[in-house]
């Protein structure tokens, strides 16, 4: 086991990898009354193909949540019931390149999380149990369907990239669950669901000698075969579409903007990189920025309007957007305020400003258990530690973001996703 | 988990809590006023009108650039309904002192700031500021159209708009669109003046500094406020079921109904009526959850909610259209399992313990801290959490039963799509 200290954020990590190549890490909570286990798998929406014991798979879009569901059903019945009945309250998602299942309790945490351990491990599914998950899957995926935030967002990732799969929605559609069986689901658990392609996160006032004993006596032994993932060719810097325009029911137009960005590779470069393209969003138009101020004041955008800068494996773009009424005039504005930072720099006062903002943002997002865990696993399956922030943000500085800017924010990486009222003049 | 509550002075309240395992403090400001129709335009208005900027910093720019330099803090607005009133505020969080990076503190300059955003808002000609109170107006109105956009929360207020239509809890809690379209400067300006002289406030404190060190940063602050007697806030009222259940239909271009029902209840044994309804669909193994989603699969989602100091209890589904009766009939089926008494001993306990430990945990997390005292305030509800799960220890099945035996279905609510027919 291994204790690493962080005393400029407060924390403490008590890490093991067990033989089987899982990753545990234990972050101590004294004061707490809440315990949380979170057993993540590097596995999500976008691992269609991948290449398990020499054979190259191609799935259906929608598998791994179709997974996900699935997973609770156990030979005894479900473990969603038999974490409740001692107080835990269980849960999952699927996110593009992770799948995760998490309970948080206050009382018998060791036995709730050997149930955890359990049935994430053990596959159990007949064809009648994966045939009446279809339906449920199916109206959730037609509710996401009807959610504007939703779909502004997938129409925008579907104009930057040809064929990355971060374009696929994580639950597929209702056509491509249909050709889910449980022999893809057996083969996909256990291509991805193996020790070491997962990690175990406990946050709270827990015995960690317990929570390495109990992964080790519960899980399997071997640690799985190596994966080979496929997301397509490496994608070059032109948007697939620079514009596509969807209505819908929705009250007020909404606009999403991406600019494409090259995908960092595995590593702390990678965390730096994310800690930059977010202090570059927040110069350009975050809400203590001149161009914010003065589109708002114009009534151009309202406080739906911000941005942020994501990444995923092959993948990286900067977006903002909102409710909007002239949505080309905004990007517009956008253009011209990057064109002017990178001609005239940062302000070295207002770059610090930012950068003490966002450092205290990080330090917050600390109160959550859940952030907390999925930074863990993130950070784990990505090849970064999560609590180095504040000597990352020291290595950074104006040029970097000012660097940011004049590579990534130009007109030929720009794509645009519009959302307008299905009606006009409904109340 | 230690309360202590104090008056600073008449209708004026501090609640505090020191807690030194958070990374951040809270601080939260909050007007608590009777809800009606005339005050929920103005009072969801003003909050954002306020935070437009202040004398020292008079637009958002200089505004943000304060909350940032204070290490990003966050000071948002809020309009909130609590039982049968509004309240509305802001709510601080600003990192412990302990991890500034040059030593300094941040209560006192956070306490300071709010005070101002409350009390001395930017003016012009003894009114706000009149483009701030047009671009909040119709960034209101454009929050207001937004309900629609997400489906369930529209058909969930949907519902409680149609059964409270009378009542202080049927009113909107951000107005209705004509309202805010109506309101003029000089009358939001009064609004609130009359606010600051009359209403109830509560102020909120979690985190590592001394109660002496927060009473202090807070007098100071608000030391410009007006002092008087105050208004308290409404205790909500309770009220019977019509004698036949109301029916409500709406059409939407959308591809999945919305069934959205709520019943009144006649009991007073509010912890049995809080394990009746998280047995009946209030988590993740409830009867709605168990049997309508996952034996029948009628629904992508189905859960309850009780609405405790009104006494009402609600039902949220999301389902295909053609299956509004069967989805319907099965809702009141399951309803009706519970009040027969035929559950399981597991799915009492399994409730039982998801609702105490969601007691115990409150604790762990400020921000449910400050929105669990609100609401004791806003509905005159008083208790510790100690208290609370006592009470829910005590409850037995028969209890259970009779607490679900005294829900009388008063209305229902679908959203369907069009070209359908309900």
């Amino acid at each position: 086991m291994t204790r690493t200290e962080y005393p400029r954020i407060g924390e403490t990590v008590l890490r093991e990898t067990l033989p089987n190549g899982l990753r545990v890490a234990v972050v101590p909570k004294p004061g707490y009354r809440r315990r949380y286990a979170f057993f993540a798998t590097r596995y999500g929406g976008m691992d269609m193909r991948f290449r398990l014991g020499g054979t190259w798979y191609d799935t259906p879009a929608g598998i791994a949540h179709y997974l996900e569901h699935k997973m609770f059903d156990t030979e005894e019945g479900n473990a969603m019931q038999a974490l409740s009945l001692a107080g835990a309250e269980p849960n999952a998602f699927t996110a593009n390149s992770m799948t995760a299942y998490y309970f948080d309790c206050t009382e018998h945490f060791d036995e709730n999380l050997r149930v955890l351990l359990s049935f994430v491990s053990v596959p159990y599914f007949t064809q009648e149990s994966v045939d009446k998950e279809r339906g449920i899957i199916a109206q959730e995926i037609r509710m996401t369907e009807d959610t504007p935030d939703w779909r502004v967002y997938k129409n925008l990732l579907s104009c930057l990239y040809r064929t990355n799969p971060a374009r696929v929605p994580i639950a597929g559609t209702v056509e491509s669950i249909g050709e889910i069986t449980p022999e893809t689901l057996y083969a996909c658990h256990k291509a991805f669901y193996a020790p070491s392609n997962m990690l175990l996160c406990v946050v709270g006032d827990v015995d960690a000698e317990e929570v390495f004993a109990a992964a080790r006596e519960v899980l399997p032994a071997a640690p799985g075969e190596p994966i080979e993932r496929d997301y397509g060719v490496q994608e070059d810097m032109s948007v697939f579409q620079r514009s596509v325009t969807f209505p819908m029911e929705i009250a007020a137009p909404q606009f999403l903007m991406g600019f494409k960005c090259p995908a960092g590779e595995a590593g702390e470069e990678l965390f730096r990189q994310s800690l930059i393209g977010e202090l570059a969003c927040d110069i350009l138009l975050g809400d203590s920025s001149p161009l914010y101020m003065r589109l708002y004041d114009e009534g151009l955008i309202n406080s739906t309007f911000g941005g942020d800068f994501d990444q995923l494996p092959g993948v990286a773009y900067l977006y903002a957007g909102g409710e909007c009424k002239e949505p080309e005039r905004v990007a517009q504005a956008v253009m011209d305020e990057a064109a002017r930072l990178a001609r005239e720099g940062v302000d070295e006062a207002f770059y610090q400003q930012i950068r003490r903002s966002n450092f205290g943002a990080s330090l917050r997002s600390l109160n959550s258990f859940e952030n907390i865990a999925v930074g863990m696993a993130d950070g784990a399956f990505r090849g970064f530690d999560p609590y180095r922030f504040p000597e990352l943000y020291d290595s950074i500085g104006k040029a970097d973001v000012e660097a940011f800017l004049r590579e990534n924010i130009l007109d030929g990486r720009r794509a645009m996703s519009l959302l307008v009222p299905a009606k006009e003049g409904r109340a | 988990m230690q309360v202590v509550r104090k008056e600073l002075f008449p209708g004026v309240c501090l609640n505090y809590v020191h807690a030194t395992k958070f990374k951040t403090g809270l601080l939260s400001v909050q007007f608590v006023t009777p809800l009606d129709e005339a005050a929920a335009a103005p009072g969801a208005l003003l909050p954002a009108v306020l935070h437009r900027g202040t004398r020292q910093y008079p637009d958002m720019r200089a505004l943000s650039g304060a909350l940032d330099r204070l290490y990003g803090s966050g000071l948002s607005y809020t309009v909130r309904k609590k039982g049968e009133n509004q309240c509305l505020g802001f709510i601080a969080g600003f990192i412990d002192d302990a991890f500034a990076l040059d030593g300094e503190r941040l209560l006192e300059p956070i306490a300071e700031l709010a005070g101002e955003v409350l009390l001395d808002p930017v003016t012009e000609d003894g009114l706000f500021r009149a483009s701030y109170v047009a671009g909040e107006k119709d960034n209101l109105i454009d929050a207001i159209r937004s309900i629609l956009d997400d489906k369930r929360d529209y058909a969930d207020m949907r519902l409680i708009r149609e059964m409270c239509h009378d009542e202080r809890y049927g009113v909107a809690r951000l107005g209705t669109e004509e309202a805010v379209a109506a309101l003029e400067g000089g009358a939001l300006f009064d609004f609130y003046q009359n606010l600051l002289k009359t209403a109830h406030l509560e102020l909120f404190y979690c985190g590592s500094a001394e109660e002496a060190r927060v009473r202090d940063a807070l007098l100071k602050a608000l030391a410009p406020l007006p002092r008087g007697e105050r208004i308290a806030p409404a205790p909500a009222v309770r009220r019977g079921a019509p004698p036949q259940p109301r029916y409500h239909t709406e059409t939407m271009d959308v591809t999945q109904g919305k069934l959205a029902m709520g019943w009144r209840a006649a009991t007073e044994d509010e912890s049995a009526m809080m394990l009746a309804n998280l047995i009946f669909g209030g988590y993740s193994n409830s009867k709605l959850f168990l049997n309508v989603r996952e034996k029948l699969s009628l629904c992508y989602y189905a859960s309850s909610a009780y609405h405790r100091s009104k006494g009402l209890v609600t039902v949220s589904s999301g389902i295909e259209f053609a299956d509004y009766e069967r989805a319907r009939d099965e809702i009141v089926t399951q309803l009706e399992s519970v009040r027969l008494g035929d559950f399981e001993p597991w799915e009492l306990e399994g409730a039982r313990s998801v609702l105490i430990s969601a007691v115990r945990t409150r604790e762990d997390s400020a921000g449910r801290i400050e929105e669990n005292l609100l609401g004791q305030a806003a509905t005159g509800i008083r208790e510790t959490e100690e208290e609370l799960i006592e009470k829910l220890a005590a409850v037995t099945p028969e209890r259970v039963a009779a607490a679900a035996g005294s829900l009388t279905l008063d209305t229902v609510y679908f959203l369907t799509g069009e070209g359908e027919t309900a």
